[in-house]
Protein backbone atom coordinates (compact mmCIF):
# COMPACT_ATOMS: atom_id res chain seq x y z
CA UNK A 1 0.00 0.00 0.00
CA UNK A 2 1.63 3.29 -0.84
CA UNK A 3 2.15 5.69 1.74
CA UNK A 4 -0.32 8.53 2.47
CA UNK A 5 0.68 11.74 1.48
CA UNK A 6 1.50 14.46 4.81
CA UNK A 7 2.08 17.88 4.71
CA UNK A 8 5.42 17.02 6.24
CA UNK A 9 6.43 14.93 3.43
CA UNK A 10 7.50 18.15 1.97
CA UNK A 11 10.00 19.08 3.74
CA UNK A 12 13.34 17.51 1.58
CA UNK A 13 15.66 15.37 2.64
CA UNK A 14 13.58 14.43 5.41
CA UNK A 15 11.74 10.90 6.37
CA UNK A 16 9.54 12.13 9.33
CA UNK A 17 9.27 9.00 11.85
CA UNK A 18 5.51 8.60 11.95
CA UNK A 19 3.04 5.96 13.14
CA UNK A 20 3.05 4.58 9.63
CA UNK A 21 6.65 4.62 9.74
CA UNK A 22 7.00 3.12 13.64
CA UNK A 23 4.44 0.32 12.05
CA UNK A 24 6.62 -0.42 9.30
CA UNK A 25 10.04 -0.13 10.73
CA UNK A 26 9.45 -2.29 13.53
CA UNK A 27 11.61 -5.00 12.63
CA UNK A 28 14.34 -2.55 11.60
CA UNK A 29 14.52 -0.95 14.97
CA UNK A 30 14.05 -4.17 17.12
CA UNK A 31 16.97 -5.73 14.70
CA UNK A 32 18.78 -2.01 15.67
CA UNK A 33 18.02 -2.18 19.28
CA UNK A 34 19.06 -5.77 20.08
CA UNK A 35 22.65 -4.81 19.02
CA UNK A 36 22.80 -2.95 22.81
CA UNK A 37 23.96 -6.32 24.38
CA UNK A 38 27.95 -7.37 23.06
CA UNK A 39 26.41 -10.94 22.27
CA UNK A 40 24.06 -9.92 19.73
CA UNK A 41 26.91 -7.60 17.82
CA UNK A 42 28.84 -10.49 17.22
CA UNK A 43 25.88 -13.01 16.26
CA UNK A 44 25.35 -10.44 14.07
CA UNK A 45 28.88 -9.71 12.60
CA UNK A 46 29.40 -12.91 12.07
CA UNK A 47 26.50 -14.13 9.76
CA UNK A 48 24.25 -10.79 9.03
CA UNK A 49 21.64 -12.11 6.64
CA UNK A 50 21.56 -14.98 9.33
CA UNK A 51 20.79 -12.69 12.11
CA UNK A 52 18.22 -10.75 10.75
CA UNK A 53 16.24 -13.69 9.79
CA UNK A 54 15.19 -13.45 13.53
CA UNK A 55 13.48 -9.86 12.84
CA UNK A 56 11.09 -10.74 10.08
CA UNK A 57 11.97 -7.54 8.03
CA UNK A 58 11.26 -7.35 4.17
CA UNK A 59 13.40 -8.18 2.03
CA UNK A 60 13.73 -4.14 0.74
CA UNK A 61 14.44 -3.90 4.67
CA UNK A 62 17.12 -6.55 4.30
CA UNK A 63 19.11 -5.25 2.10
CA UNK A 64 19.09 -1.85 3.25
CA UNK A 65 20.64 -3.02 6.08
CA UNK A 66 22.96 -4.96 4.52
CA UNK A 67 23.95 -1.83 2.43
CA UNK A 68 24.05 0.35 5.31
CA UNK A 69 22.09 2.09 3.21
CA UNK A 70 20.87 4.81 5.64
CA UNK A 71 18.49 6.85 3.80
CA UNK A 72 16.60 4.12 2.52
CA UNK A 73 16.51 2.34 6.21
CA UNK A 74 14.43 5.61 7.32
CA UNK A 75 12.57 5.46 4.27
CA UNK A 76 11.85 1.94 5.52
CA UNK A 77 10.54 2.98 8.86
CA UNK A 78 13.84 2.75 10.64
CA UNK A 79 14.16 6.08 12.90
CA UNK A 80 17.70 7.76 13.32
CA UNK A 81 18.32 6.79 17.06
CA UNK A 82 18.37 3.52 16.60
CA UNK A 83 19.36 3.01 13.24
CA UNK A 84 22.84 5.01 15.25
CA UNK A 85 23.25 1.83 16.77
CA UNK A 86 23.94 -0.23 14.02
CA UNK A 87 26.41 2.46 12.68
CA UNK A 88 27.83 2.31 16.21
CA UNK A 89 28.27 -1.62 16.23
CA UNK A 90 30.52 -0.90 12.91
CA UNK A 91 32.69 1.56 14.74
CA UNK A 92 31.37 4.90 12.96
CA UNK A 93 30.69 8.07 14.58
CA UNK A 94 26.99 9.82 14.54
CA UNK A 95 28.90 12.36 12.69
CA UNK A 96 30.62 9.91 9.72
CA UNK A 97 26.56 8.60 9.94
CA UNK A 98 25.71 11.77 9.37
CA UNK A 99 27.94 12.85 6.60
CA UNK A 100 27.07 9.70 4.62
CA UNK A 101 23.01 10.43 5.07
CA UNK A 102 23.97 14.00 3.54
CA UNK A 103 26.25 12.52 0.40
CA UNK A 104 28.93 14.58 1.96
CA UNK A 105 32.59 13.23 3.37
CA UNK A 106 33.18 13.39 6.85
CA UNK A 107 35.35 16.14 6.40
CA UNK A 108 33.19 18.18 4.66
CA UNK A 109 30.41 17.87 6.75
CA UNK A 110 32.04 18.43 9.92
CA UNK A 111 33.16 21.65 8.36
CA UNK A 112 29.97 22.77 7.52
CA UNK A 113 28.64 22.27 11.16
CA UNK A 114 31.54 24.70 12.08
CA UNK A 115 30.49 26.79 9.77
CA UNK A 116 27.64 27.38 11.34
CA UNK A 117 25.61 24.16 9.87
CA UNK A 118 23.23 23.80 6.76
CA UNK A 119 21.26 26.75 6.16
CA UNK A 120 17.67 26.29 5.88
CA UNK A 121 17.39 28.84 3.49
CA UNK A 122 16.58 26.83 0.22
CA UNK A 123 16.30 23.74 2.56
CA UNK A 124 12.42 24.50 3.34
CA UNK A 125 10.34 22.97 0.76
CA UNK A 126 10.05 20.65 -1.90
CA UNK A 127 7.24 22.59 -3.59
CA UNK A 128 7.46 26.11 -2.12
CA UNK A 129 4.26 26.24 -1.34
CA UNK A 130 5.27 26.60 2.22
CA UNK A 131 4.70 29.56 4.36
CA UNK A 132 7.71 30.89 5.24
CA UNK A 133 8.72 30.55 1.23
CA UNK A 134 6.27 32.23 0.48
CA UNK A 135 6.82 35.27 2.79
CA UNK A 136 10.30 35.08 1.34
CA UNK A 137 8.88 35.49 -1.95
CA UNK A 138 6.76 38.90 -1.12
CA UNK A 139 9.45 40.49 1.25
CA UNK A 140 11.62 39.42 -2.72
CA UNK A 141 9.74 42.18 -4.47
CA UNK A 142 9.79 44.86 -2.44
CA UNK A 143 13.73 44.03 -1.01
CA UNK A 144 16.24 42.42 -2.32
CA UNK A 145 17.59 41.58 0.63
CA UNK A 146 14.96 39.05 0.95
CA UNK A 147 15.91 37.68 -2.48
CA UNK A 148 18.66 35.37 -1.20
CA UNK A 149 16.26 34.28 1.35
CA UNK A 150 14.25 31.84 -1.10
CA UNK A 151 17.21 31.06 -3.34
CA UNK A 152 19.16 27.69 -2.46
CA UNK A 153 22.77 27.68 -1.23
CA UNK A 154 24.43 28.80 -4.50
CA UNK A 155 23.38 32.56 -3.74
CA UNK A 156 23.31 32.53 -0.18
CA UNK A 157 26.83 31.40 -0.35
CA UNK A 158 28.29 34.53 -2.23
CA UNK A 159 26.70 36.08 0.44
CA UNK A 160 29.01 34.22 3.31
CA UNK A 161 25.64 33.91 4.97
CA UNK A 162 25.99 30.42 6.72
CA UNK A 163 29.45 31.13 7.40
CA UNK A 164 28.76 34.17 9.71
CA UNK A 165 26.64 31.66 12.05
CA UNK A 166 30.13 30.25 13.58
CA UNK A 167 29.57 33.20 16.18
CA UNK A 168 25.76 32.91 16.48
CA UNK A 169 25.36 35.28 18.96
CA UNK A 170 28.38 37.80 19.06
CA UNK A 171 26.25 41.26 19.42
CA UNK B 1 3.83 24.07 50.73
CA UNK B 2 6.47 23.01 47.83
CA UNK B 3 6.89 25.64 45.16
CA UNK B 4 8.53 25.92 41.45
CA UNK B 5 10.89 28.72 41.54
CA UNK B 6 12.58 28.42 38.42
CA UNK B 7 12.91 27.00 35.07
CA UNK B 8 16.06 26.44 33.10
CA UNK B 9 16.27 25.18 29.32
CA UNK B 10 18.90 23.51 28.01
CA UNK B 11 20.33 21.41 25.29
CA UNK B 12 21.28 17.49 26.09
CA UNK B 13 23.57 16.67 23.25
CA UNK B 14 24.63 13.27 23.55
CA UNK B 15 28.63 14.37 22.77
CA UNK B 16 28.69 16.78 25.23
CA UNK B 17 28.41 14.52 28.16
CA UNK B 18 30.82 12.03 25.66
CA UNK B 19 33.61 15.38 26.12
CA UNK B 20 32.98 15.22 29.91
CA UNK B 21 33.56 11.71 30.20
CA UNK B 22 36.66 11.79 28.00
CA UNK B 23 38.19 14.78 29.52
CA UNK B 24 38.22 16.66 26.71
CA UNK B 25 36.50 19.68 28.35
CA UNK B 26 39.46 21.88 27.45
CA UNK B 27 39.93 21.67 24.24
CA UNK B 28 38.83 24.76 22.59
CA UNK B 29 35.68 23.70 20.45
CA UNK B 30 34.39 22.44 24.09
CA UNK B 31 35.63 24.77 25.64
CA UNK B 32 32.77 27.50 23.88
CA UNK B 33 30.08 25.14 24.81
CA UNK B 34 31.05 24.70 28.33
CA UNK B 35 32.15 28.28 29.29
CA UNK B 36 28.79 28.91 28.58
CA UNK B 37 27.22 27.11 31.47
CA UNK B 38 30.03 28.59 34.33
CA UNK B 39 27.62 30.99 35.14
CA UNK B 40 24.61 28.32 35.37
CA UNK B 41 26.40 25.84 37.80
CA UNK B 42 26.84 29.27 39.95
CA UNK B 43 23.45 30.19 40.16
CA UNK B 44 22.72 26.65 40.81
CA UNK B 45 25.04 26.25 43.79
CA UNK B 46 23.50 29.29 44.92
CA UNK B 47 19.44 28.43 44.27
CA UNK B 48 20.09 25.06 46.14
CA UNK B 49 16.97 23.14 44.51
CA UNK B 50 15.62 20.84 47.35
CA UNK B 51 14.01 18.68 44.50
CA UNK B 52 14.65 19.23 40.41
CA UNK B 53 11.72 17.91 37.90
CA UNK B 54 13.76 17.07 34.62
CA UNK B 55 11.70 16.89 31.39
CA UNK B 56 13.42 15.37 28.70
CA UNK B 57 13.36 12.09 25.92
CA UNK B 58 14.55 8.93 25.82
CA UNK B 59 16.98 8.00 22.92
CA UNK B 60 15.99 4.17 22.41
CA UNK B 61 17.34 3.56 25.98
CA UNK B 62 14.90 3.04 28.59
CA UNK B 63 11.97 2.99 26.13
CA UNK B 64 12.28 0.98 22.52
CA UNK B 65 9.51 1.13 19.92
CA UNK B 66 7.69 -1.75 22.08
CA UNK B 67 6.59 1.19 23.99
CA UNK B 68 5.94 4.79 23.07
CA UNK B 69 3.91 6.97 26.34
CA UNK B 70 3.81 10.55 25.10
CA UNK B 71 4.09 10.99 29.22
CA UNK B 72 6.20 8.71 31.60
CA UNK B 73 6.55 10.18 35.13
CA UNK B 74 9.27 8.55 36.79
CA UNK B 75 7.96 7.64 40.73
CA UNK B 76 10.98 5.36 41.50
CA UNK B 77 13.51 5.89 44.12
CA UNK B 78 16.61 6.10 41.88
CA UNK B 79 17.33 5.50 37.79
CA UNK B 80 20.53 4.65 37.21
CA UNK B 81 22.62 5.93 34.12
CA UNK B 82 21.83 3.42 31.00
CA UNK B 83 23.94 2.01 28.57
CA UNK B 84 23.69 3.47 25.30
CA UNK B 85 26.67 1.64 23.57
CA UNK B 86 29.33 2.80 25.14
CA UNK B 87 28.70 1.72 28.55
CA UNK B 88 26.60 3.85 31.31
CA UNK B 89 27.89 7.16 31.74
CA UNK B 90 30.50 7.23 34.96
CA UNK B 91 28.07 9.86 36.68
CA UNK B 92 25.94 8.95 39.66
CA UNK B 93 22.55 7.04 40.22
CA UNK B 94 19.96 9.53 40.00
CA UNK B 95 17.41 9.33 43.31
CA UNK B 96 14.31 10.21 42.86
CA UNK B 97 11.71 11.68 44.84
CA UNK B 98 8.88 8.95 45.28
CA UNK B 99 6.76 10.56 47.57
CA UNK B 100 6.23 13.84 45.38
CA UNK B 101 6.25 12.12 42.41
CA UNK B 102 3.90 9.84 43.39
CA UNK B 103 1.87 12.91 44.51
CA UNK B 104 2.16 14.21 41.03
CA UNK B 105 0.92 11.43 39.65
CA UNK B 106 -2.31 11.72 41.34
CA UNK B 107 -2.71 15.48 40.72
CA UNK B 108 -1.72 15.98 37.09
CA UNK B 109 -3.88 12.53 36.22
CA UNK B 110 -6.99 13.65 37.76
CA UNK B 111 -6.38 16.65 36.71
CA UNK B 112 -6.84 14.60 33.09
CA UNK B 113 -3.33 14.88 31.99
CA UNK B 114 -2.80 10.80 31.99
CA UNK B 115 0.78 10.04 32.33
CA UNK B 116 2.55 7.14 32.25
CA UNK B 117 3.92 5.98 35.63
CA UNK B 118 7.39 4.02 35.57
CA UNK B 119 8.37 2.75 38.92
CA UNK B 120 11.73 1.00 36.95
CA UNK B 121 13.60 3.22 34.64
CA UNK B 122 17.88 4.02 33.50
CA UNK B 123 17.97 7.16 32.32
CA UNK B 124 20.01 7.96 29.25
CA UNK B 125 22.02 11.35 28.30
CA UNK B 126 18.87 13.04 27.51
CA UNK B 127 18.88 13.87 31.39
CA UNK B 128 22.37 13.28 32.56
CA UNK B 129 24.12 15.71 30.38
CA UNK B 130 21.76 18.55 31.42
CA UNK B 131 21.99 17.76 35.10
CA UNK B 132 26.04 17.75 34.37
CA UNK B 133 25.79 21.48 32.90
CA UNK B 134 23.66 22.58 35.95
CA UNK B 135 25.28 20.69 38.84
CA UNK B 136 28.60 19.94 37.50
CA UNK B 137 30.17 16.28 37.55
CA UNK B 138 30.12 15.36 41.02
CA UNK B 139 31.47 11.92 42.31
CA UNK B 140 29.23 10.33 44.56
CA UNK B 141 26.33 11.64 44.40
CA UNK B 142 23.73 14.45 42.65
CA UNK B 143 23.20 17.15 45.60
CA UNK B 144 19.57 16.91 44.85
CA UNK B 145 16.67 14.21 43.98
CA UNK B 146 15.32 14.64 40.36
CA UNK B 147 11.82 13.65 39.06
CA UNK B 148 12.64 12.60 35.46
CA UNK B 149 9.36 13.26 33.00
CA UNK B 150 9.88 11.42 29.67
CA UNK B 151 8.54 12.75 26.72
CA UNK B 152 8.18 10.78 23.23
CA UNK B 153 9.66 13.32 20.65
CA UNK B 154 11.25 10.26 18.96
CA UNK B 155 7.85 8.81 16.98
CA UNK B 156 5.76 11.50 14.95
CA UNK B 157 3.95 13.08 16.49
CA UNK B 158 5.15 14.35 19.80
CA UNK B 159 2.31 16.56 21.91
CA UNK B 160 1.80 19.55 20.35
CA UNK B 161 3.86 22.47 22.39
CA UNK B 162 -0.15 23.80 23.47
CA UNK B 163 -0.67 20.18 25.38
CA UNK B 164 3.01 20.42 26.87
CA UNK B 165 2.45 24.24 28.29
CA UNK B 166 -0.78 22.99 30.05
CA UNK B 167 0.72 20.06 31.24
CA UNK B 168 3.60 22.52 32.62
CA UNK B 169 0.76 24.45 34.33
CA UNK B 170 -0.40 21.35 35.79
CA UNK B 171 2.84 20.13 36.82
CA UNK B 172 2.53 23.56 38.68
CA UNK B 173 -0.62 22.80 40.51
CA UNK B 174 0.14 19.72 41.61
CA UNK B 175 3.72 20.84 43.32
CA UNK B 176 1.64 23.72 44.76
CA UNK B 177 -0.80 21.24 46.81
CA UNK B 178 2.42 18.94 48.53
CA UNK B 179 2.38 20.13 51.92
CA UNK B 180 6.55 19.93 52.48
CA UNK B 181 8.30 22.70 51.82
CA UNK B 182 10.20 22.74 49.21
CA UNK B 183 12.21 24.39 46.71
CA UNK B 184 11.66 22.90 43.27
CA UNK B 185 13.49 23.48 40.04
CA UNK B 186 12.18 22.40 36.51
CA UNK B 187 14.02 21.55 33.37
CA UNK B 188 13.05 22.07 29.77
CA UNK B 189 15.82 19.77 27.65
CA UNK B 190 16.59 19.31 24.25
CA UNK B 191 17.15 21.15 21.05
CA UNK B 192 17.88 23.86 19.62
CA UNK B 193 17.26 24.07 16.03
CA UNK B 194 19.13 20.29 14.73
CA UNK B 195 18.46 17.56 11.61
CA UNK B 196 20.29 14.30 12.11
CA UNK B 197 18.60 12.13 10.05
CA UNK B 198 18.42 12.12 6.01
CA UNK B 199 20.05 14.03 3.44
CA UNK B 200 18.72 17.49 5.38
CA UNK B 201 21.03 16.49 8.49
CA UNK B 202 23.27 19.53 9.66
CA UNK B 203 20.08 22.21 9.71
CA UNK B 204 21.05 24.88 11.76
CA UNK B 205 18.42 27.66 11.82
CA UNK B 206 20.07 30.30 14.66
CA UNK B 207 17.44 32.78 13.70
CA UNK B 208 14.51 30.24 14.68
CA UNK B 209 16.30 29.57 17.77
CA UNK B 210 16.78 33.37 18.91
CA UNK B 211 13.14 34.07 18.22
CA UNK B 212 12.43 30.81 20.17
CA UNK B 213 14.40 32.00 23.02
CA UNK B 214 12.87 35.34 23.27
CA UNK B 215 9.68 33.99 22.92
CA UNK B 216 10.09 31.66 25.64
CA UNK B 217 10.98 34.67 28.18
CA UNK B 218 8.32 37.12 26.94
CA UNK B 219 5.58 35.90 25.14
CA UNK B 220 5.22 31.68 25.56
CA UNK B 221 2.03 31.52 24.58
CA UNK B 222 2.68 32.65 20.94
CA UNK B 223 5.19 29.67 21.21
CA UNK B 224 2.37 27.12 21.69
CA UNK B 225 0.50 28.02 18.69
CA UNK B 226 4.02 26.87 16.72
CA UNK B 227 2.33 23.72 14.52
CA UNK B 228 4.83 20.77 14.40
CA UNK B 229 5.63 21.46 10.65
CA UNK B 230 7.32 24.80 11.80
CA UNK B 231 9.36 23.19 14.41
CA UNK B 232 10.60 20.18 11.74
CA UNK B 233 10.88 22.81 9.00
CA UNK B 234 12.20 25.32 10.44
CA UNK B 235 14.78 23.52 13.71
CA UNK B 236 14.96 20.26 11.76
CA UNK B 237 13.44 17.36 12.62
CA UNK B 238 14.76 16.30 15.36
CA UNK B 239 14.63 20.07 16.71
CA UNK B 240 11.13 19.44 17.20
CA UNK B 241 11.78 17.86 20.17
CA UNK B 242 12.11 21.79 21.57
CA UNK B 243 8.21 21.27 22.67
CA UNK B 244 9.79 19.93 26.07
CA UNK B 245 10.86 23.50 26.90
CA UNK B 246 7.46 24.53 26.74
CA UNK B 247 6.54 21.95 29.96
CA UNK B 248 9.04 23.40 32.02
CA UNK B 249 7.75 27.40 30.51
CA UNK B 250 4.30 26.35 31.32
CA UNK B 251 5.08 25.78 34.80
CA UNK B 252 6.72 28.87 35.56
CA UNK B 253 5.03 32.33 36.06
CA UNK B 254 3.27 34.36 33.07
CA UNK B 255 6.06 37.00 33.64
CA UNK B 256 9.51 35.57 34.20
CA UNK B 257 13.09 37.27 34.77
CA UNK B 258 15.29 35.67 32.09
CA UNK B 259 18.42 35.91 34.44
CA UNK B 260 20.70 33.88 32.09
CA UNK B 261 20.61 33.13 28.30
CA UNK B 262 23.41 31.12 26.10
CA UNK B 263 23.75 29.78 22.48
CA UNK B 264 26.49 28.42 20.39
CA UNK B 265 26.80 26.41 17.59
CA UNK B 266 27.64 23.62 17.27
CA UNK B 267 28.07 20.73 19.46
CA UNK B 268 28.23 18.33 17.05
CA UNK B 269 25.33 18.70 14.44
CA UNK B 270 22.84 20.38 17.25
CA UNK B 271 22.45 24.24 17.99
CA UNK B 272 23.49 24.27 22.08
CA UNK B 273 20.89 26.50 23.55
CA UNK B 274 20.45 27.35 27.49
CA UNK B 275 18.18 29.96 29.28
CA UNK B 276 17.49 30.56 33.11
CA UNK B 277 13.75 31.71 33.85
CA UNK B 278 12.69 32.59 37.56
CA UNK B 279 9.64 33.91 38.73
CA UNK B 280 9.43 37.17 38.83
CA UNK B 281 8.43 37.40 42.49
CA UNK B 282 11.34 35.68 43.71
CA UNK B 283 14.09 37.45 41.51
CA UNK B 284 15.42 39.72 43.95
CA UNK B 285 17.31 37.53 46.22
CA UNK B 286 19.07 35.05 43.41
CA UNK B 287 19.47 37.50 40.66
CA UNK B 288 23.43 38.74 41.46
CA UNK B 289 24.18 35.70 38.30
CA UNK B 290 23.95 37.78 35.57
CA UNK B 291 25.87 40.52 36.69
CA UNK B 292 23.45 42.44 38.21
CA UNK B 293 21.56 43.15 42.22
CA UNK B 294 19.69 46.11 41.96
CA UNK B 295 16.23 46.45 43.35
CA UNK B 296 13.52 48.11 42.72
CA UNK B 297 12.87 49.46 39.24
CA UNK B 298 9.93 46.81 38.68
CA UNK B 299 8.93 44.86 35.86
CA UNK B 300 10.02 45.82 31.79
CA UNK B 301 13.40 48.30 33.07
CA UNK B 302 14.57 45.33 35.01
CA UNK B 303 14.02 42.56 32.63
CA UNK B 304 15.59 44.91 29.86
CA UNK B 305 18.86 45.35 32.05
CA UNK B 306 18.69 41.51 32.73
CA UNK B 307 18.59 41.02 29.23
CA UNK B 308 21.45 42.93 28.56
CA UNK B 309 23.83 41.55 31.09
CA UNK B 310 22.99 38.20 29.86
CA UNK B 311 23.67 39.09 26.57
CA UNK B 312 27.20 40.06 27.06
CA UNK B 313 28.02 36.57 28.88
CA UNK B 314 26.44 35.01 26.07
CA UNK B 315 28.61 36.79 23.70
CA UNK B 316 31.51 36.07 25.68
CA UNK B 317 30.64 32.05 25.97
CA UNK B 318 30.51 32.19 22.12
CA UNK B 319 34.00 33.79 21.50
Amino acid sequence: MARTQQDYDDIPGTFVFDAERSREGFGINMFCMSLMKDDNRKAFKANEAEYLKKFRLTPEQTEAVLKRDYNRMLELGGNIYFTAKLGATDGHSFQHLAAVMTGASQQDYAAMMLGGGRSVEGNRSRSGKDKSAAKAKAGAKSASKAASASKPKSKSKSKSKPKSKSSAKRK
Amino acid sequence: MAKIIAGIGSSHVPAIGAALDNGKTEEPYWKRVFSGFEKSKEWMAKTKPDVAIVVYNDHASAFSVEMIPTFALGCAAEFPPADEGWGPRPVPVVKGHPALAAHIAQSVILDEFDLTIVNKMEVDHGLTVPMNLLFGQPKDAWPCPVIPLAVNVVMYPPPTGHRCYMLGKALRRAVESYPEDLKVVIFGTGGLSHQISGPRAGLINSKWDKSFLDNLSKDPKKLTRIPHLEYMREAGAEGIEMVMWLIMRGALDDKVDEVYRFYTVPASNTAVGHIILENARKASSTRKVAGKSKRGSAGKSRQAAARKSIHRIASKGTR
